[in-house]
């Protein structure tokens, strides 16, 4: 079986993984990272997404492999020290989300539409999370939280320079 | 005590949820997270046929499979799996045919399980189900209501295609439509839908080879663990559920399912922990389905529009069996299609019809949504006949405000409601008079983008339910619900619901109801739910009762509570117990300074040094709540759509929700459940439909081809509420789970539809997709 070395919310693992696993299930069912869900099996929810490398993937859709030696961030590994994310604090401020099944993808997926337009319009948030699915919201509150977080995010940015 | 907590109320403020925190960490508990030492991994085979016999199944090559532990088939549970229950005879002559957890003779839909793998991993349990050779003898598949209705029909079931009528008649319809001078006419169908939680379903069983522990995404841990104890026989008491985080439901978790049964009769063949997780394709092939009837609406009216009476004739799929509340769910509409209506008779039919698919059951709003739409759609096309604006011609038929508490035709009495207040302020966010004045501008120029409005004033019958009128209606269960409130001595506080959340916030409309009753600090209080081993009684989340049923019954606690602290107080402190007066926290002698906080009580209880004789050295209590009547949300949507005739394409402009769901504990909350109910509305509206081909196949088997709505598919909604509290219970709390659902779907067509008006369209049938409504276009323009 194919070893690789992957390191996952700032820890390195040396995991000899089936070339089929997919990245997922590493993660859940070999890590016990399970604060990232699995929503549908078509990359179709976004459920599942975490950066990879700085990039959102749905890791439902990687397999472990492709995975090797790179970094992954998940929802486990956001916030800093006990505090929370700007995006994770803008999504319990704005009650963007009940469940919360879908809340772990549709943070990390926020978090790289922040990335490339650290100021988007409302539009450019809802096109931006088109992949990710939620059933409860009705994604006004969603949106709200990520224009707030990036008002947040660019703020702290400004005063930090 | 705080300042803040003396002067403003906890009910009704915009608390941020305290659910929150593990939510968006990822410390969440869902099921499929569950891994135990030992546990096997649990794969089914499902049936790719319709409708067949079985003629041979044999799992002996899946046992050689490499990580195998064990293979069934349905023969080997055949004597110790029961059947799966329908709780909700609606007849005494109702056809209610076995259902096997597993398929041992025959299949009747596709997905149907027809035998499974036990395995050390989840990878190679689903490789070995490769391994398994099944045989099948082919049968016709049932798959039109109307067709199966017909003599002669390839039968589903032996005892035939129809499982029941059911008719409910007051008034003399005959001579409301003898002679009306008006009557509608229209046929609508409610599409089939699937319900979509974003957790897919997960069960997890554990023996120590005494008790079973079940996990499961579910609903109903307390009503499941009753069903299956009568279903496989495990003794209730040695048999636990828990149903942990649970990532949404919207009715699809509010079930007792097979693998449910199997995987509980699986860990007790094996004395291992097994778990399931099934895939989206799984959940879309076998999570029951909802809506699918076929509805035929009259309305008789007089020429000012007043209507005379309303018949309904429904023809409801039930799909291949009758599950937990399957056939009650058309019903649940039967009181509805007068909506807030005033006339002198109605009638109303339903036909439950067997077809050869995935049963259907509850999915959010369970027959009233449908019910709604076949109402609002129907008042729009009298309104059109009439040549009545559609807002004037409801104000001509709705129950005013001064006539509350009103008793309808269909027999409910609706105890309060305000349909002016709500439409008016409905009409005047949306900025109707405007957007009539733009729609006649376009339909002036023929511009080829039309724009719509479309009007719906919904109520619903909801907090369900009173358990007498359950019983009248052949429900096997009652509407109570249960809490227990616990003063810690720290004067900390548990209370322990029995209605099971899944993504409503409980634990944090919960502590502010038991903030103000108790007088403590929101922060002070928790909320233990959803094991029925430190929650054993309840009856569960469903039909927006949580907060009109369980959040009384945790009032109720906490009033017993206070009374037991009042005897106490008034010992600590020797005066009568009726000089002792409370408040917010606080039992005074009254007139007085002279006090004990309720968490001092809370200590002396504990301490037990001085308390009164023949007072327990406990401060809490428990409540079961029965409510007297339904209660009735309303409220008025408006929906503006601008409809592309060249290609079809329909975009929502605007979309208006002004609701009245009573006093609102939560207003955060509340506006959530809206949004997300005016999605889902929305959905079945314009891209969701579960399509079966000729054979019986389910083509809409992922998220690829059940088109939900994305953030980019749905404009901002702007909501407000009237405030018009419930009677029927101390807080005037109402429900607002499903409403959103219940209005949107109509407000939605209606506005397509009157785009489309000067094209000679009369309806679209949904979901009304870009081709269906370009379709509608051309049939109209040549008709």
């Amino acid at each position: 079986m194919p070893q690789i070395t992957v390191t996952v919310d700032g820890i390195t693992h040396e995991v000899e993984v089936e070339p089929r696993l997919l990245l997922v299930h590493l993660l859940r069912d070999r890590l016990g990272k399970t604060g990232t869900p699995i929503g549908c099996d078509t990359s179709n929810c976004g459920a599942c997404t975490v950066l990879m490398d700085g990039k959102s993937v749905k890791s439902c859709s990687v397999l472990a492999v492709q995975a090797d030696q790179s970094d992954i961030l998940t929802i486990e590994g956001l916030s800093t020290d006990g505090t929370w994310h700007p995006l994770q604090k803008a999504f319990h401020e704005e009650h963007a989300l009940q469940c919360g099944y879908c809340t772990p993808g549709m943070i990390m997926a926020s978090l790289d539409l922040l990335r490339e337009n650290p100021a988007p319009d409302d539009d450019a948030i809802r096109k931006g999370l088109e992949g990710n699915l939620c059933r409860c919201t009705g994604y006004c509150n969603i949106v709200r939280a990520v224009r707030r977080a990036a008002a947040e995010m660019s703020g702290r940015e400004v005063s930090a320079t | 005590m705080t300042e803040t907590l003396e002067t403003v109320p906890e009910v009704g403020r915009a608390r941020r949820r305290k659910e929150d925190t593990r939510l968006v960490t990822g410390r969440t508990r869902w099921t499929d997270n569950i891994q135990l030492p030992g546990m096997l991994y649990v794969a089914f085979l499902r049936s790719p046929m319709a409708h067949a016999r079985i003629t041979r199944v044999d799992v002996s090559a899946a046992r050689r499979r490499p990580g195998v532990v064990a293979a069934f088939s349905g023969r080997d549970f055949a004597d110790e799996q029961g059947s799966l229950p329908c709780a909700w005879p609606v007849t005494e002559d109702m056809v209610q045919p076995d259902h096997p957890p597993m398929a041992v003779d025959t299949v009747r839909y596709v997905g149907e399980a027809v035998a499974c793998v036990v395995a050390t991993d989840r990878y190679r349990a689903a490789d070995a189900l490769e391994a398994i050779e099944v045989e099948y003898e082919p049968l016709p598949p049932v798959l039109d209501m109307n067709e199966a209705l017909k003599p002669g029909s390839p039968k589903v079931h032996e005892a035939g295609n129809k499982a029941f009528t059911w008719k409910f008649s007051n008034g003399d319809v005959e001579a409301a439509f003898r002679d009306a001078p008006v009557v509608i006419d229209r046929r609508y169908r409610q599409q089939r839908l699937i319900p979509s939680a974003m957790e897919p379903r997960a069960v997890v069983v554990d023996t120590d080879g005494e008790t079973f522990t079940l996990y499961s995404a579910t609903q109903i841990p307390h009503i499941l663990r009753v069903m299956l104890a009568l279903t496989t026989g495990i003794p209730e008491h040695r048999l636990r559920v828990i149903a942990p985080d649970v990532g949404g439901g919207f009715g699809s978790k509010l079930q007792v399912t097979a693998e449910e049964v199997l995987c509980l009769l699986i860990c007790r063949r094996l004395g291992k922990p097994v778990k399931w997780t099934e895939s989206r394709t799984e959940g879309n092939l076998t999570v029951h389905h909802g809506r699918d009837q076929l509805q035929h609406i009259e309305i008789a009216a007089e020429r000012d529009g007043r209507i005379r009476g309303i018949r309904v004739n429904l023809l409801a799929d039930m799909g291949a069996y009758l599950m937990l509340v399957t056939p009650g769910v058309p019903l649940l509409g039967a009181f509805m299609y007068n909506g807030i209506y005033k006339m002198d008779a109605y009638d109303f039919t339903c036909t439950g019809v067997f077809t050869t698919k995935m049963p259907t059951d509850a999915y959010r709003g369970a027959g009233r949504p449908e019910a709604t739409y076949a109402l609002e759609r129907a008042m729009d096309e009298l309104a059109h006949e009439l040549g009545l604006d559609p807002i004037e011609l409801r104000r001509r038929n709705w129950i005013k405000h001064e006539e509350f508490p009103y008793t309808t035709i269909a027999g409910l009495t609706y105890d309060s409601g305000n349909y002016e207040a709500a439409t008016e302020k409905a009409l005047a966010l949306f900025g109707y008079d405007k957007l009539r004045a733009e729609q006649a501008d376009r339909r002036e120029r023929k511009d080829p983008v039309q724009l719509g409005i479309g009007v719906s004033t919904y109520t619903e019958m909801c907090g369900l339910a009173p358990s007498r009128v359950l019983g009248s209606l052949s429900y096997g269960a009652g509407g109570w619900e249960h809490a227990d409130v616990r003063v810690l001595p720290t004067g900390k506080v548990e209370v322990v619901t029995g209605s099971s959340p899944h993504g409503q916030g409980h634990e944090t409309a919960w502590s502010q109801i038991v903030a103000d009753q108790l007088g403590v600090p929101f922060e002070d209080v928790t909320v233990i739910h959803g094991d029925t081993a430190s929650s054993h009684k309840g009856m569960d989340t469903y039909g927006s009762r949580s907060l009109a049923v369980g959040g009384i019954a945790i009032v109720r606690a906490c009033e017993k509570v206070r009374e037991k602290a009042k005897r106490i107080a008034a010992h600590l402190l020797e005066a009568s117990p009726d000089d002792i007066e409370f408040d917010r926290g606080v039992f005074r002698v009254r007139g007085t300074q002279t006090g004990k906080t309720i968490q001092e009580i809370a200590l002396a209880t504990f301490a037990a040094h001085n308390l009164p004789d023949g007072v327990e050295p406990r401060l809490d209590a428990s409540a079961t709540f029965d409510p007297e009547n339904f209660s009735f949300p309303h409220g008025t949507h408006l929906c503006a759509v601008e409809v592309d005739t060249e290609t079809g394409a329909v975009k929502i402009r605007s979309y208006v929700a002004v609701d009245d769901v009573g006093t609102v504990v939560n207003p955060l909350i509340v506006e959530g459940q809206v949004h997300g109910g005016i999605a889902q509305g929305i959905g079945q509206a314009l891209f969701e439909e579960a399509v079966y081909d000729p054979e019986g196949n389910l083509l809409t088997t992922t998220m690829a081809d059940y088109l939900l709505p994305s953030a980019a598919d749905l404009p901002d909604f702007v909501t407000d509420r009237t405030e018009t509290p419930a009677t029927s219970n101390p807080l005037g709390v109402k429900g607002v789970g499903e409403a959103g659902t219940i209005a949107s779907t109509p407000a939605v067509v209606n506005a397509i539809v009157d785009a489309l008006r000067p094209y000679g369209v009369h309806d679209v049938p949904m979901p009304c997709t870009p081709e269906r409504v370009w379709r509608a276009v051309q049939e109209g323009a040549a008709s």
